[in-house]
């Protein structure tokens, strides 16, 4: 048996995203069974069915010298406005129309 | 035809699926693999959906409805072939072997239907042959697999060879013939020349299948779900 993967397209113009792994004997089975698995509820605009040694996994990533500003987790916007704040001797207001950034007091990248 | 006539045929091609649906789904939960398990069961539903849509319009003919005809009639009272009355779970090599024969036949009886002047009938028989198209891509990719490997295919024609005289039974004149040709054509090995098992008789398997069938409906007769 082969372990084909098998991406999903909910609709038209959406990209393709993995929805399972199935097990078949060869490429015909593995697209009926892919067809009854994600296809037959009509959850599915279209579906690719791939086997799973055509994937091409990659898990190493260099960042030797932590350039964490590459990172969509590595850089607090918060932080940067505070200090930014501070220096100018310019407290945050609490009901902010005039800056959204302000307003989202959220990390972004 | 006359309304009554084509009640009469659309019985017999309900009744096949209605009674292959509900032997198809007796795999449901044991079948080879669970990929095979939720292909084989869906098939089993989509047979018992196109039973339905055909009593449905037997019904209309007769002036009943489609649980009646499915439901309150005696075992000797359906127009099933006994190919699809007979019980196989466990063996999966007779189940593939009816499973290709019955699509086949099928197939030559709904192209038939989709040329029929009844435009009901033929519009219903175009939907149906929609999901037929993908039952056919099973059987066929199945009979290849079985055909593949030494101990499969003994054991497949085995079963072709037993089942052959019931196929037969599922389709009449030139039907059977054309029937008879495509499977001969497909098939790596002869089959015998064989009398049909014909229509209006019933496989001893059958009266099990009706109780079971029919079991739910008669606890509380004349009741609605």
């Amino acid at each position: 048996m082969t372990i084909f993967e098998v991406f999903r397209q909910e609709r038209k113009g959406q990209p393709y995203q993995h929805a399972g792994s199935l097990a078949a004997p060869d490429e015909r089975f593995a697209e009926e069974y892919a067809r009854e698995f994600y296809g037959r509820r009509g959850e599915s605009e279209a579906v690719w069915v791939v086997p799973r040694s055509a994937v091409h996994e990659i898990d190493d990533f260099a960042d030797e010298l932590e350039r964490n500003y590459h990172r969509v987790d590595g850089y607090s916007l918060k932080e940067k406005l505070k200090e930014a704040r501070l220096a100018a001797g310019n407290a945050p207001r609490r009901q902010g129309g005039a800056d959204p950034s302000l307003r989202s007091g959220g990390d972004e990248p | 035809m006359n309304s009554q006539g084509r009640a009469e045929f659309l019985l017999a091609l309900a009744d096949d699926e209605l009674l292959l649906g509900w032997r198809d789904s007796e795999w449901t939960g044991i079948a080879p693999d669970l990929e095979e398990d939720v292909a084989f069961s869906s098939i089993a539903q989509n047979e018992i959906g196109h039973a339905r849509a055909l009593y449905e319009l037997a019904a209309r003919d007769l002036g009943t409805t489609a649980d009646e005809l499915a439901f309150d009639r005696a075992p000797e009272e359906y127009r099933s072939a006994p190919l699809v009355e007979l019980r196989f779970v466990p063996d999966w090599g007779r189940t593939i072997a009816r499973h290709y024969l019955y699509e086949t036949a099928d197939a030559v009886r709904i192209e038939a239907l989709t040329a029929a002047a009844d435009e009901e009938v033929a519009g219903l028989a175009a939907k149906i042959d929609r999901e037929e198209v993908y039952h056919r891509i099973h059987a066929e990719m199945w009979l290849d697999r079985l055909l593949a490997s030494e101990e499969a295919r003994v054991r497949l024609e085995t079963a072709v060879a037993e089942l052959w005289p019931y196929s037969l039974g599922i389709l009449a004149g030139s039907q059977r013939r054309e029937f008879s040709g495509r499977v001969r054509g497909r098939l790596p090995f002869d089959l015998a020349e064989a009398e049909a098992v014909e229509r209006g008789g019933h496989a001893e398997a059958l009266e099990s299948l009706w109780e079971e069938m029919t079991e739910v409906r008669r606890s509380v007769p004349g009741a609605t779900w």
